[in-house]
């Protein structure tokens, strides 16, 4: 079909702002991406895919001005005991990160292996996002691929003790940051992948994890504070025989923030679970876009996303199941819900189940209500305040999704920094 | 302890009034009963004591130890000494009960002025105080009245009280969806708390309650006011004869 000429005109304008590396074993997957993106058209918001979202701020050559925060320059998984790698204004800073060596994972940076002319990256760069692409088009992780000159390349070959923590820090406030990370996961290995901190303005995060046999992938992440950030990330994985996927994302505050995730379990009896929390004060638009497709006999998979929203904020949550013929055994769960703190807040949600297989159990719910009063009371009468009252009910309303977090000590850091939130907040 | 005044209620949102003046006098060490047929009023006059939303003072008062509690938030009234044992006590799902019980026994000691109870102080008196009401480690690690039985959700009230430590107690209808055993329990667990600077106002349909909780007056109440008072004998008489006759000869 072709392309409406506003969105010609809209994707030419940012690839004429982009300049396209020609260089090294990625190449060739940055032309294909590119090529792709001119095909597809970058979103505009008469697309069904952003019919809640509007995609101009992310899309657009120009960048909106998003104010440092000192106090996000700090990560909330500081106190913990990790290998730290730093990135700041989506760029490498050495001084700041942990040295880049454990036995039994390698990491690498996009930008220094990228002028190689062989890398083992080379079968995974843009691999599963071009997988990705169908039956809906993700035209930002295109961009992304295509144009994305940071990244961390990482190898994961057993088991790794600490949780790798990727500390994105902001110090301009206008800079556009993209980047790009693989995690290639050998059999039966496992990891903890942090992510934290404001990235910059504006950003566009792609991470294609391919999860082989046995192998499991911790991954959680807490995005930035920061009011005016806008950012739109990708999770492309896939999953082998028997292996896990476990991700949360905690959200506060950002203008805008439209986190995808493409899950494709295409191995027997594999683990997925996607879910978040994420509360939002005004002008504070937060999307969830997940699509989990099971191939697989025995599969697993679950998504929960729990939204807090106040002031008029706008919640979206769009979540497909899609059970092939032949992924007998399905075990598929979806929950989405909202707590409306006022009148004025939305939640725009969409939960698709598409199942072609006879034999399995697949269930979805999704709801928007307000605080309880009857508990309310019940707190109040006890001598509990009414603001107090409302965090308590608020914080369990999130705990469904929060302990999605199997680690105790990074949700309790979580929880606290919610309560925090709500301290202020309320 | 508790003193109301031709205390006259209507609901909000509709212009009924329920409770049409209603006086009683609750003095500390004392355990005073109020029975009466359905809809007379005895729920909203607890509510109306613990500040629940909804319902609109027209008249009258209620003062709680000298201080005038009518235009109070909730919260104060029960840092004042007020605890309502709920007829329903309400779930709250994602809630723990340890979590709750601390917050509200803490919460309570900050709005007096009073220094917070530590986290083994607390553990103490709320394992001591569990085990008397038969509640388990597990019904204190659950969210609030979660899937508790009936029974367990009114020895929850009772173990709130225990740790509140309340002046004033007003039980609403505690015994209701009990069987014989439990409100032994529950009542053993209110006797317990009886003491000369504590008084309560037990609100209840049934005689029974009261051979285990024993009242020192009986209020019957009828059409939003207190029609008779007398002694624990009143009880007995409604037990055997119902309201008709009571209520025939004093309207």
């Amino acid at each position: 079909m072709a392309l409406a000429q506003t969105k010609i005109t809209a994707t030419q304008e940012r690839l004429n702002a982009l300049r396209l590396s020609q260089s090294g074993w990625s190449a060739s997957a940055r032309a294909d991406a590119h090529g792709r993106v001119i095909a597809m058209g970058l979103p505009v918001r008469r697309d069904e895919y952003w019919k809640y979202t509007r995609p101009d701020e992310l899309t657009s050559p120009n960048v909106i001005n998003a104010e440092v925060s000192a106090e996000d320059n700090t990560s909330i998984f500081g106190s913990l005991d990790c290998l730290s790698i730093v990135f700041e204004d989506g760029i490498f800073n050495a001084e700041k990160s942990d040295k880049l060596e454990d036995a039994e994972i390698t990491l690498e940076l996009l930008s220094e292996v990228n002028d190689l002319d062989i890398h083992w990256a080379t079968g995974l760069y843009g691999v599963l996002e071009t997988k990705g692409q169908a039956p809906v088009d993700r035209p930002l992780a295109a961009l992304n691929t295509a144009f994305a000159r940071e990244g961390l390349l990482m190898h994961v070959k057993g088991t790794v003790a600490k949780p790798i923590s990727l500390i994105y820090l902001q110090n301009s406030d206008n800079d556009d940051v993209m980047l790009h990370h693989i995690i290639k996961m050998d059999k039966g290995a496992s990891v903890t992948i942090l992510e934290s901190g404001p990235v910059g303005a504006r950003c566009n995060i792609v991470m294609e994890a391919e999860i082989e046999d046995g192998a499991s992938l911790n991954h959680v992440r807490a995005q930035g504070r920061n009011h005016e950030r806008r950012a739109a990330t990708h999770l492309f994985a896939r999953l082998n025989k028997k292996s896990q996927l476990k991700s949360f994302t905690l959200t506060m505050n950002g203008a805008l923030t439209r986190n995808e995730a493409f899950i494709e379990i295409c191995g027997d009896d594999s683990v997925a679970h996607i879910a978040g929390a994420s509360v939002g004060d005004g002008a504070f638009h937060h999307d969830d876009t997940v699509f989990i497709i099971h191939d697989a006999l025995r599969g697993e998979s679950r998504q929960v996303f729990k939204k807090v929203l106040r002031n008029g904020a706008t919640g979206v949550f769009q979540g497909k199941i899609l059970v092939k013929p032949d992924a007998q055994k399905t075990d598929g769960y979806q929950i989405s819900q909202s707590l409306l703190l006022d009148d004025d807040s939305q939640f725009l949600a969409k939960p698709e189940l598409e199942i072609y297989a006879d034999d399995v159990v697949c269930s979805h719910g999704s709801t928007s209500g307000a605080i309880d009063e009857e508990a309310i009371f019940y707190l109040n009468s006890r001598g509990i305040p009414k603001v107090e009252a409302t965090n308590l009910l608020t914080l369990a309303f999130l705990a469904e999704a929060l302990s999605e977090v199997e680690d105790e000590d990074i949700a309790e850091v979580m929880e606290r920094r919610l309560e925090d939130w709500l301290t202020r907040r309320l | 302890m508790l003193e109301i005044k031709n205390l006259k209620v209507s609901l909000e949102e509709e212009d009924k009034q329920i409770l049409n003046g209603v006086d009683l006098t609750v003095n500390a060490g004392k355990v005073h009963a109020i029975m009466g047929p359905n809809g007379s009023g005895k729920s909203t006059l607890s509510y109306v004591l613990s500040g629940r939303d909804g319902y609109e003072v027209t008249d009258g008062s209620a003062h709680l130890l000298g201080e005038d509690i009518l235009d109070m938030e909730p919260e104060e009234r029960a840092a004042a000494g007020l605890f309502l044992a709920f007829q329903y006590p309400v779930e709250i799902p994602g809630v723990g009960n340890m979590t709750f019980l601390r917050t509200a026994v803490n919460g309570q000691r900050k709005a007096r002025g009073q220094e917070e109870m530590s986290a083994a102080d607390f553990l103490k008196q709320v394992r001591a105080k569990a085990k008397s009401l038969k509640i388990d480690a597990d019904m204190l690690k659950r969210p609030v009245n979660v899937g508790f039985s009936g029974g367990e959700k009114k020895r929850n009230e009772i173990l709130q009280m225990a740790m509140l430590e309340p002046k004033m107690c007003i039980l609403d209808e505690t015994d209701s969806g009990l069987d014989v055993d439990a409100m032994k329990l529950v009542a053993e667990g209110v006797n317990a708390l009886r003491d000369e600077g504590r008084a309560f106002l037990v609100i209840t349909h049934y005689q029974r309650l009261l051979d285990h909780i024993k009242p020192d007056l009986v209020h019957i109440m009828a059409d939003g006011r207190i029609v008779k008072t007398g002694g624990p004998e009143l009880a007995l008489e409604v037990e055997n004869n119902g309201y008709a006759d009571i209520l025939a000869e004093v309207m």
